[in-house]
């Protein structure tokens, strides 16, 4: 009887529970022990969760209920249990961004985007997988194990928020926090079937996101649909002194953009986005989509973008540079991971950070530090930072013209664990609708819009001019009438969970690993044993 | 040695800035708290955190380069220098190549040869590293972030200068205008002005430029001179000997007077230098750079001309007094105090340089108050201690910071000015001076002066000369005169 009300209880949206909450038909208590009970049943299956912090979920839900009845918190999210990236700093709560270098860093603050949640009255259920330091499209460069897609666990969810985007579909969680690189909210979305913005960047503030690529990163949110994901935009957007980068905003009320209406719209396809290695199925429910909102009134017109093909390579240079440094901080000197044995300082480093750091990130470091040596600098980073001002040229001239444009968010549909690690290079090519988003610095939000024949979701991207999110939104919002949200099987089923859960072995959480590495005495248990430096 | 040789240098300084915060946090830039304590996410490098300018350092770079005639770049940015050591927390120190705030400046400097310019090839701004220390007992280094992030400009000259003294007078010359800016205390000693000197030698009308060294780890205005000398006369016995001089780091060692190679160009680092992407760039408008001038104190060659017109100060005087912005202030202050510009400057002049030469002190250390030096010029005017007293009383203001009246006070040194104990003393003295009288009376001027001499030695300086002086008179001359 109660294990049904709280599957009643998962399949709600964030704003529809956080209605019922204000109602008291639902407490925040409820809703979290619910969303623990799920992420207990599913996480075999998933392994959404690097860290799930049940104890303090439970205590913070009944401060925020005491807080709720003493009207204090009135805002459609308060009570509202939520998932963080684990490349978001959480003052007190384990933030790994899925690497081995910092298995037991404990921040001293926490992000800005998850204060202005915890502000509005957010339970933090725990932190999400994801491909370490972000570097990867499919959640398998984590240290602490994949993450399954919930809609057939032999697939990846996408990354790198796939653990965000996977524990938003499986009900483990009732919206989360992602963070947006190159695609990394906009693809997991679409392999999850959820809904995904990455805001123009400046919006939200990045301090106490773990950086990756610095003038490309943007946090944003992940939910069931594009009414939860603007409420949530709306709570974490902020002008921020801390992040020089951050942009004061007048128009962040972005549910006022929540209307079924998108007469007049001009909308551009890309025909550069429809060519060669766009899947058929993809193709296709993405042009259906196009055809629903031309059904409402919009204007939808094929046009050529131009440069698309420049983006990956552009990307992957300037990413790779910026992590390059922003991730030489990382070590051994301070907190992390630091190596057991070693002999003198550049062999600490050397050995800390070799072992500390995956093949993936470690791939990307050295691209970076190759792309700024004397010599090469102005060969490629400087081309590359060139290409990246044409390519926002072109997206000018583009929303000259049209309000939105419309496009696939991946080439495919999820493709299989295994698959893509194989071959790099294929996998960056994977990032080519998403990826000029952000060298651009654009407002992008994916939207499911199918199933393909092996009944794994399509996602919609939808992409609008700088500071457009309301456009964008209310596309998005239009064409979401016109269907229903549909999760994944084993969503409302911990019992087709288990079944999964039976078919692989999978790696537990950051905690379990240390202890699992500790005893094969692969690392020391006493990390850092000669002297940390703390402030 | 038979060839003339020429001495190039070019110097790079740089120097600390007197901001109260921190160049990309808000943390204290003060000196001497425990370690890591002045320290927070930003300055220690820790995941997430992020940069923000302090708009004060832009603000001290523009006035530094305007003072020393520097275009100023209205467009600069933020490069990040990547290299990996634990005193800097993010393995990346925030500075300026490509863009630096100021560039192409002068100065004018006056030696024994004459008076030249240097150019300023470019001033940048950039933050400072932590420190290490090294525990012996636990055999391990530790690290303290308390300078890390404390704002720096450093000031690259041209390869203008040709001598130890042209040097000399080129960082003096700086210091001064820094000091005049209020923008750094510019301390050698204490670390808040570095000097890097980048030396060759060339025969004398070679058009090219010999290979060039660099010298660190100097520490007062004399170990630059002797580092140059010795670094002038190394390369040159190179040269003639046949050897080549190899692009290298050197580090002085003023103890031993001599240096050692750190590294040399061959392994140099590539620092991988690019734009930091977490900051915007600085862009600075006309209005500011006109505020920065209009808010721009009095420098040192006005101050100079006003001392002499409006106090009438001799320029050798003017000089010494301006010499130091400190002793400046001081004089300024204490004039404004007493009103008496001349005395105030014979005390500076004379009894502080001599006290500070004594110590080996330089005029920035002057710690006492100009209050205490105005009232011990009100107390010598109103006659209340004589100037032998004061001198005394001065030496006790200057190491102590005494009040003047209440150590006079105390100490009992207040100038006997009554008559009648006066007339007394000297009474004695007299009587018990019968040849002194003798002599006097036969012509010996002199014998007068050994009593007052004795006189003054009983009242033990408190008594004031001039009526020493009248009254031995009376009495040796028997009255009336
Ligand atoms: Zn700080």
């Amino acid at each position: 009887m109660e294990r049904r009300a709280d599957v009643s209880i998962l399949e709600m949206t964030a704003v529809e529970l956080g209605r019922k909450i204000k109602s008291r038909e639902v407490s925040v208590v409820q809703a979290t022990k619910a969303a623990l009970e799920q992420i207990k049943a599913l996480e075999p299956a998933v392994h959404a969760y690097v860290t799930v912090d049940e104890e303090g979920a439970l205590k913070k839900a009944e401060e925020i209920q005491k807080k709720i009845d003493a009207g204090e918190l009135t805002g459609p999210l308060a009570g509202v249990p939520v998932a963080i990236k684990d490349n978001m700093c959480t003052e007190g709560m384990l933030t790994t961004c899925s690497s081995k270098i910092l298995y037991n860093f404990v921040p001293a603050y926490t992000a800005e985007a998850v204060r202005n949640l915890e502000k509005a009255g957010a339970v933090i259920l725990g932190k999400t997988n994801m491909d370490e330091f972000a570097m990867g499209s499919t959640t398998e460069t984590s240290a602490f194990g994949v993450t399954r897609n919930p809609w057939n666990p032999d697939h990846v969810p996408g990354g790198s928020s796939g653990g965000s985007c996977a524990a938003v579909a499986a009900n483990e969680c009732f919206y989360a926090l992602g963070s947006d690189t190159g695609g990394s909210i906009r693809q997991p979305s679409s392999f999850c079937g959820v809904t995904g913005i990455k805001p123009t960047y400046g919006t939200v503030s990045r301090y106490g996101l773990i950086a990756y690529g610095s003038s490309l990163d943007q946090i944003g949110p992940i939910a069931k649909d594009v009414t939860d994901c603007a409420a949530v935009l709306e709570t974490i957007a902020s002008y921020d002194k801390k992040d020089s980068t951050s942009i004061p905003r007048e128009d962040c009320d972005f549910t006022s953009a929540l209307v079924d209406d998108v007469k007049g719209m001009k909308i551009g396809i890309p025909r550069d986005y429809f060519g060669e290695g766009l899947d058929k199925e993809v193709k296709d429910a993405i042009l259906a989509a196009a055809k629903v909102l031309e059904e409402k009134g919009a204007i939808v017109e094929e046009f050529d973008l131009s440069l698309v093909e420049y983006a990956i390579p552009a990307y992957y240079v300037i990413a790779s540079a910026e992590a390059s440094s922003n991730l030489s901080r990382f070590d051994g000197v301070k907190y992390g991971l630091r190596a057991k044995e070693y002999e003198g300082l550049h062999d600490m480093y050397k050995k800390s950070r070799s072992e500390g750091f995956g093949p993936e990130v470690k791939r990307r470091i050295m691209l970076g530090a190759f792309v700024l040596s004397s010599g090469y600098y102005d060969a490629y980073y400087l081309k590359a930072l060139r290409t990246k001002a044409l390519i926002k040229k072109a997206f000018d001239k583009a929303f000259e013209t049209y309000d939105l444009i419309l496009g696939p968010a991946s080439p495919s549909t999820a493709p299989r664990l295994g698959e893509s690690l194989s071959d790099p290079l294929k996998m960056y090519l994977g990032d080519i609708y998403t990826i000029s988003v952000n060298l651009a610095g654009l407002p992008g939000m994916t939207v499911p819009c199918g199933l393909d024949s092996r009944g794994l979701p399509i996602g919609m991207q939808l992409i609008g001019d700088c500071f457009q999110e309301k456009k964008i939104i209310r596309a998005g919002y239009a064409f979401e009438r016109s269907r229903k949200y549909q999760g994944p099987a084993i969503a409302a089923d911990p019992k087709a969970a288990a079944a999964q859960a039976q078919r692989g072995a999978l790696c537990g959480n950051a905690r379990e690993w240390e202890a699992a590495a500790a005893a094969a005495d692969k690392r020391p248990a006493d990390v850092g044993a000669g002297k940390e430096v703390r402030s | 040695m038979s060839k003339q040789y020429e001495t190039v240098i070019g110097l790079e300084v740089h120097v600390e800035l007197a901001t109260k915060t921190k160049i990309f946090c808000g943390c204290s830039t003060e000196f001497g708290g425990a370690p890591n304590t002045h320290t927070c996410p930003v300055c220690t490098g820790m995941p997430g955190s992020l940069p923000v300018l302090n708009k004060q350092v832009v603000e001290y770079a523009l006035a530094v380069g305007l003072a020393t005639n520097c275009g100023i770049n209205q467009y600069c940015k933020f490069d990040r220098k990547n290299y990996f050591y634990p005193d800097n927390p993010q393995n990346y120190q925030i500075s300026q190549l490509y863009l630096p705030i100021c560039h192409d400046g002068w100065v004018e400097i006056e030696t024994s040869a004459g008076t030249k310019k240097v150019g300023i090839h470019e001033i940048h701004m950039e933050e400072d590293a932590g420190k290490l220390i090294h525990d012996e007992w636990e055999d391990c280094s530790l690290v303290d972030y308390n300078r890390s992030g404390v704002p720096l400009i450093e000031i690259v000259s041209e390869p203008d200068m040709r001598s130890a003294d042209e040097v000399i007078a080129y960082l003096e010359k700086l210091r001064l205008i820094i000091q005049y800016l209020g923008a750094s205390d510019c301390k050698l000693q204490e670390g808040s002005m570095r000097a890097d000197v980048n030396l060759s030698v060339r025969e004398l009308g070679a058009p090219q430029m010999g290979t060039r060294t660099e010298m660190k780890n100097l520490n007062s205005f004399k170990a630059i001179a002797r580092a140059i000398e010795g670094e002038r006369k190394r390369q040159i016995e190179l040269i003639e000997e046949g050897k080549k001089v190899i692009q290298e780091t050197r580090r002085w060692d003023d103890n031993k007077e001599n240096s050692h190679a750190m590294r040399s160009k061959e392994d140099a680092q590539d620092y991988r230098y690019f734009p930091d992407p977490d900051l915007t760039p600085v862009v600075i408008s006309d209005e500011w750079i006109q505020a920065v001038r209009d808010r721009q104190p009095e420098l040192r060659t006005e101050k100079l001309a006003r001392y002499q017109k409006e106090f009438s100060i001799p320029l050798y005087d003017a000089e010494i007094l301006t010499g130091s912005k400190h002793m400046a202030d001081v004089f300024e202050a204490t004039v404004a105090l007493c009103g008496r510009p001349k005395e105030v400057s014979n005390w500076l002049m004379v009894e502080a340089m001599r006290l500070l030469k004594e110590k080996e002190q330089e005029p920035d250390d002057m710690a006492f108050s100009p209050e205490n030096l105005a009232k011990l010029i009100g107390l010598v005017e109103q006659g209340a201690v004589t100037r032998t007293v004061a001198k005394t009383v001065f030496e006790e203001i200057f190491a102590n910071n005494v009040d003047p009246e209440q150590y006079v006070e105390e100490k009992g040194l207040k100038a006997v000015s009554d008559e009648g104990a006066l007339r007394r003393t000297i009474e004695e003295i007299v009587a018990a001076n019968p040849q002194s009288v003798e002599d006097y009376h036969n012509g010996k001027v002199k014998a007068m002066g050994f009593l007052v001499g004795q006189t003054m030695r009983a009242m033990k300086g408190k008594a004031d000369p001039a009526a020493v002086n009248k009254i031995v008179k009376e009495l040796l001359t028997g009255g009336a005169n």
